[in-house]
């Protein structure tokens, strides 16, 4: 692949393809902890069909990521040999499991962003991004159909299940904001055409959200005073830590070894 | 000729034997067992690789065992879709399962200690349950034959990721071939007691041997899995756990020593490394579930409800 | 008699059918329990068509299924071989005649 860019341009999309990968990589770490665990065995299926499909966009990002770097560095030394501060997903999708509930809360309002945002990323200058972008779209819209639906039945369904994911919703509302992140590493990539503009992103989610919340009955949470915002930056919560010991464990107990 | 009589003719003719036909209760009973011991081990086979899934040491290792559990989720369904053709509820059987009441495969009461045993448990435990299924996609049952010979196409993916595992790590590091040569020591026998008791000692073999319903006796596959399986070793420097393994010229087995039946019915009864452990987990998804599956059942009443009003 | 009525019963059977080619028929592959026709969709999506390309899948409630019965037998069924004159090589043409 024709990788010739300025040293700007390769250090910001690389910056820019691990945010992409490790979100994929970090939901689908989430994910997995549901099998064997759904609330029906169908759902179980529906769940771990997800974190394949994300895992297998982490693959794609993180091993065009190490392409883009340059370095000999592969997706899976990305994966497993990076520490804490450098991983750029959002905090929202580090969150714990939580109950089935807290899952399709979070499903949702990502799968709501990822719908839209890489919609748009189709467009892209860069091809490998446009094309990663269709692949992901094709799979974030059957995502957003899963946990729009869920969400629906949970806010819409009985009392118990109404007060639980109206709980988890005013709990994870705050880690939306972080959502529309940017910075000068999406500058960069817009002034080139190769990213969406994040300010056309942000009103396209909120409507579909009001309009979804609406139909679940569910109550649009109160703007928090304080949004976190760094976790694109490598400032994560506690949270991450745990889940990278328990994920890079073998590769990195066994430097060196073929798996 | 009254209806048993007509029935036996049918299967002698190796006629199939669909939902709605006249069937006696024994053979319903029975296949009601099969099928959902069936079922209840697919399921409960998940949890032992949900283990490793969060510590798969590759992206496509992680996603390669993500598709086998998915997989066994995708027969477990087709299976409790089979058992239920025959007039039972599937939550009567899952109640079954989560009281103790039901059996299902005792290999997935054996716990996972390495991630070799990933590799192991594709290789050994799905090479034994294809010879299995691949004989039950013969049977005598509509339902259940359709679902064997579906779950037969998805099933030969497992056995090679397995193998590749296993081969992978046989030429790797030294701690690498340790955990492997570790893992086929603890997995050898219980694969092969999955294939039940031996013949003189099995209850239910001779009826559903005459019903068609199994094609060859447990010793016969047993016997056919062991045969195929001693040269894969061979070919990736393992050693087989069982010092009395020896090929016999003349039939062309290999000839393997005495299973320990003891332990076999020690963890068919409940009493394995796991038994305990693997019940809670399915107990606590179901019951921390209830509250989900009552949301929908009530949103789609209520939606129900509106739509007729 | 089990006291509270488990959830998981309300969950209907609901029995899919999928195609796997454009123009062919689609043809029975099992069933799933769900609670309306959206969440049916979506499992017969992830159980009956994760692996093969479906073209097209239809859930249907089990209920509303009626099937004839093993009784029902010929009387209920005309038997085919009986009526010969339903098949094409019951009848004797003129050779060379064509598009017939």
């Amino acid at each position: 692949m024709d990788m010739k860019m300025s040293e700007e341009t390769r250090r910001t999309l690389f910056e820019y393809l691990l945010r992409l990968g490790d979100d994929q990589l970090v939901m689908a770490q989430r994910l997995s902890e549901w099998c064997g665990m759904g609330p029906i065995l169908e759902e179980d299926l529906a769940l771990t069909n997800i974190a394949l499909d994300c895992t297998g966009q982490a693959e794609m990002m993180l091993g065009l990521a190490g392409e883009v770097e340059g370095q000999g560095r592969s997706g899976d030394d990305l994966a497993f040999l990076r520490d804490e501060d450098e991983f750029r997903n959002l905090q929202l999708l580090e969150m714990p499991r939580g109950h089935f509930g807290d899952t399709i809360v979070r499903q949702f309002l990502y799968d709501a962003f990822a719908w839209i945002y890489f919609g748009k990323l189709r467009e892209s200058g860069f091809q490998p991004l446009a094309d990663i972008a269709a692949k992901v779209l094709k799979e974030v819209t059957y995502h957003l159909r899963h946990s729009r639906e869920w969400l629906i039945r949970l806010g819409d369904g009985t009392e118990q299940s109404h007060y639980k994911v109206q709980k988890s919703l005013d709990t994870q509302w705050v880690y939306t904001g972080e959502l529309f992140f940017t910075d000068e590493v999406d500058a960069h990539l817009l002034a080139l055409k190769w990213v969406p503009d994040m300010a056309e992103v942000q009103p396209l989610w909120d409507d579909l959200v009001t309009q979804t919340l609406l139909e679940a009955t569910l109550r649009r949470p109160v703007e928090p005073v304080f949004l976190p915002m760094e976790a694109r930056l490598g400032r994560h919560s506690e949270y991450l830590g745990h889940m990278l010991a328990n994920m890079q464990i073998l590769a990195r107990s066994h430097p060196g070894a073929s798996w | 000729m009254d209806r048993e009589e007509q029935f036996e003719e049918r299967i002698a003719r190796g006629e199939i034997i669909e939902p709605k036909d006249w069937m006696p209760e024994r053979y319903r009973k029975q296949l009601i067992r099969m099928i959902s011991q069936h079922a209840h081990s697919e399921v409960v086979g998940m949890l032992p690789e949900g283990n490793w899934v969060s510590r798969a040491p590759s992206l496509r290792s992680k996603k390669v065992l993500l598709a086998k559990i998915q997989d066994e989720g995708g027969h477990g369904l087709y299976l409790y879709s089979a058992a239920e053709t025959l007039g039972i509820d599937r939550s009567e059987l899952n109640q079954q399962l989560l009281e103790g009441k039901a059996k299902y495969s005792s290999v997935f009461n054996y716990p996972t200690l390495s991630w070799a045993d990933m590799g192991v448990i594709g290789w050994l435990v799905d090479g034994a349950a294809i010879v299995n299924q691949t004989m039950l996609a013969k049977g005598s049952y509509g339902p259940y034959a359709r679902a064997m010979i579906r779950i037969c196409k998805e099933e030969s993916f497992h056995k090679k990721q397995g193998y590749e595992i296993v081969a992978t790590m046989s030429k790797g590091t030294a701690a690498q071939r340790r955990q492997v040569q570790g893992a086929v020591d603890r997995y050898w026998w219980p694969s092969l007691m999955m294939f039940g008791p031996p013949d003189g000692n099995s209850p239910n073999s001779a009826e559903l041997l005459k019903w068609r319903v199994k094609r060859a006796s447990n010793d016969e596959l047993r016997q056919r899995f062991v045969n195929m399986t001693v040269s894969q070793a061979q070919a990736v420097g393992l050693t087989l756990p069982d010092p009395d393994l020896k090929h016999n010229k003349e039939s062309g087995d290999w000839e393997f020593g005495a299973i320990n039946w003891g332990e076999f019915w020690r963890v068919v009864r409940g009493n394995g490394p796991c038994n305990a452990d693997r019940m809670a987990a399915r107990r606590k998804a179901h019951e921390d579930g209830a509250w989900v599956r009552e949301a929908a059942a009530v949103h789609a009443a209520r939606k129900q409800a509106s739509a007729t009003a | 008699m089990k006291e509270k009525v488990d959830s998981l019963d309300e969950w209907a059977v609901w029995e899919v059918f999928s195609q796997l080619e454009w123009g062919k028929p689609h043809e029975h592959c099992g069933s799933l329990h769900a609670p309306d026709a959206e969440i049916a969709l979506q499992n017969a999506r992830d159980v009956y068509a994760r692996r093969f390309s479906v073209k097209s899948l239809w859930v249907v409630p089990a209920n509303a299924i009626t099937a004839t019965r093993q009784e029902d037998g010929e009387s209920f069924f005309d038997p085919q071989d009986e009526k010969i004159y339903r098949h094409p090589s019951f009848y004797k043409l003129p050779k060379g005649v064509r598009n017939i």
